[in-house]
């Protein structure tokens, strides 16, 4: 089990932008986390991989933990190596590198298997094995996207991050993406799933939070998620009747249902 | 001398050029910092050799070995104690600090040796290859291009086929992405330096190539390797190269034939032309022949 409890995460000493969130990713599950632009999505994911000093963000309170173990004191290359691992939004391949070296970066902390996750990676892109010296930046965005997911894959995680596989690709191409995350769960990865596509992220999870500017404001089973009227309004964009406007302030009264605090 | 002899020294002013500017790219690529300490490692490792080739008297491939051995610790330890603490600090004050570690190297090794020069203590002497009957080269000379030739094969290798070449690569291109992958950027700096440290020894055997002797004034000629990178664009190895042999080049040929053509601006100005070559490039294209748009003019 990956779980964030009371998690606070301040950027340059002044911002805030978790607010003490949690929520737990069991093993072998696929766990979704939505929410809106700046809600803190990325971040939650930086401070379970460890990265938030890149941006100068540190982590004031709570705890991440993985089977118990606390792991938010640990270098980004410890918590790969114990099985952590997170594909960037925005794809981020390196774009000069080939396909196979893309893939071999991600094979870094897991050197002796190379060849094993790489035939893996390759059954679930068949699109990458066929392309294996190309020049990762002249791939299309799906195939990107591809290699992105495919390199989070080479070091065998237990827990896979995904930071909005989604983003600007087409319906069909977020279709594919959406079976291969499944495709990738049923082998036994854990997957937590950030987007901005609900619908997508909805029906391929079993669980869904949703995370407001930094705090935690739903946390129910997907499919409870899909039927709530306040989500299929904001998040898939769907009108459950009538033509009357809401604004956004009138239907903002979810309340935490957790307390972590005793 | 023919214009044949210019060019192939030259070529061998190139090969030393090009090991001390592959270690200004590799620091720059890893730390996007512009090393000022390159000249003060060289000597520093130039001085080890001297040490355990003269004085200890030691196999003089044995001296460059244990030289090498220990520019590389050299490397690893100011990465640790003076760089590390400045990461995230404006790359400015960085690249300042390297001017004082250059300065603090010198000094303080330099106080350890004399200040004339002392012979490196090479096997190569004074022997000359012959090339039909009038072109001469000698040994150093040619030890420099096989060397440089061999160091770059080398480097090309690291950082196509193994694990940490690929990280290094890759911190290069996307720091971020690195990390999540789970590479040590730290490991990545600190073998940055200590490349870079390794390839300024390598260039003290040959930066007077003629005598084969080292001496505390000899960082200005290490220090013509920063138009080098300037030219060649300052995080691309390739480009270096290129600049390396468009700088020994032109230095070759202005040695030769200036004193007779321009015999107004007096001996040794072919030392300015690094510079000179520089200015030009800079006038036309700011970021180097071969650098990134992106990258800071200098």
């Amino acid at each position: 089990m990956l779980a964030l409890k009371n998690v606070e995460v301040v950027y340059h000493d002044v911002i805030l932008v978790l607010r003490g969130i949690s929520l737990q990713v069991p093993d072998g599950a696929i766990v979704a986390l939505l929410g809106a632009n700046g809600a803190g999505k990325t971040t939650t994911l930086r401070a379970i991989s460890g990265i938030l000093d890149v941006q100068n963000g540190k982590m004031t309170k709570g705890e991440v933990t993985l089977d118990g173990q606390r792991i938010d004191h640990l270098s980004a290359s410890k918590i790969v190596k114990l099985g952590v691992s997170q594909a960037l939004e925005g794809r981020r391949v390196l774009a000069e590198l080939t396909v196979e070296e893309n893939l071999r970066l991600g094979a870094h902390t897991n050197r002796r298997r190379l060849g094993e996750n790489m035939d893996r990676v390759y059954g679930l892109f068949p699109d990458l094995k066929q392309r294996p010296k190309f020049i990762a930046g002249y791939l299309s965005g799906g195939q990107q996207q591809m290699l992105a997911i495919g390199r989070a894959l080479m070091s065998a995680p237990r827990y896979l991050l995904l930071d909005e596989p989604s983003l600007g690709l087409a319906p069909m191409l977020v279709q594919e993406i959406r079976d291969i995350i499944v495709e990738i769960n049923r082998q036994g990865t854990g997957v937590l799933l950030v987007e901005q596509n609900a619908g997508m992220a909805l029906t391929v999870s079993s669980h869904g939070y949703i995370l407001e500017t930094g705090k935690m404001v739903m946390d129910k089973a997907s499919a409870e998620l899909l039927k709530d009227e306040d989500v299929r309004e904001f998040y898939l964009g769907l009108h459950s009747g009538g033509d009357q406007i809401r604004s956004f302030a009138e239907v903002k009264q979810y309340r935490r249902k957790k307390r972590w605090l005793s | 001398m023919s214009l044949l002899q210019a060019l192939l020294n030259g070529i061998a002013l190139a090969a030393v050029y090009s090991l001390l500017a592959m270690g200004f790219v590799i620091i720059y690529k890893s730390m996007q910092v512009l090393s000022f300490a390159q000249p003060a490692l060289m000597l520093f490792g130039g001085w080890w050799v001297v040490y355990f080739a003269t004085t200890v008297s030691l196999n003089f491939y044995l001296a460059v070995l244990i030289a090498v051995v220990i520019a590389a610790a050299t490397g690893l330890v100011i990465e640790r104690v003076f760089l590390r603490p400045m990461v995230g600090k404006p790359v400015f004050a960085v690249a300042i600090m390297t001017i004082g570690l250059d300065l603090s190297i010198r000094v303080f090794a330099g106080n350890f040796y004399d200040v004339s020069p002392r012979s490196t203590g090479d096997p190569w002497g004074l022997n000359t290859f012959v090339f039909f009957g009038r072109l001469v080269i000698n040994h150093r000379r040619v030890a420099a291009i096989v060397v440089a030739v061999a160091v770059l094969l080398g480097l090309l290798a690291f950082f196509r086929y193994s694990r940490m070449g690929l990280a290094m690569r890759a911190a290069a291109f996307d720091q971020e992405v690195a990390l999540i992958q789970g590479v040590s950027v730290a490991a990545v700096f600190a073998i940055s330096w200590a490349l870079a440290s390794v390839l300024a020894t390598l260039a003290s055997l040959f930066i007077n190539p003629d005598l084969g002797s080292l001496a505390p004034t000899n960082y200005v000629l290490a220090l013509k390797a920063l138009p080098v990178v300037v030219i060649g664009g300052l995080d691309s190895i390739g480009g270096a190269l290129v600049a390396a042999l468009l700088v020994g080049i032109a230095e070759a040929l202005t040695g030769t034939y200036q004193s007779h053509l321009t015999p107004y601006v007096g001996q040794n100005f072919s030392q300015v032309v690094p510079y000179l070559v520089m200015f030009v490039v800079l006038l036309v294209r700011p970021y180097g022949l071969f650098g990134t748009r992106e990258v800071e003019r200098v």
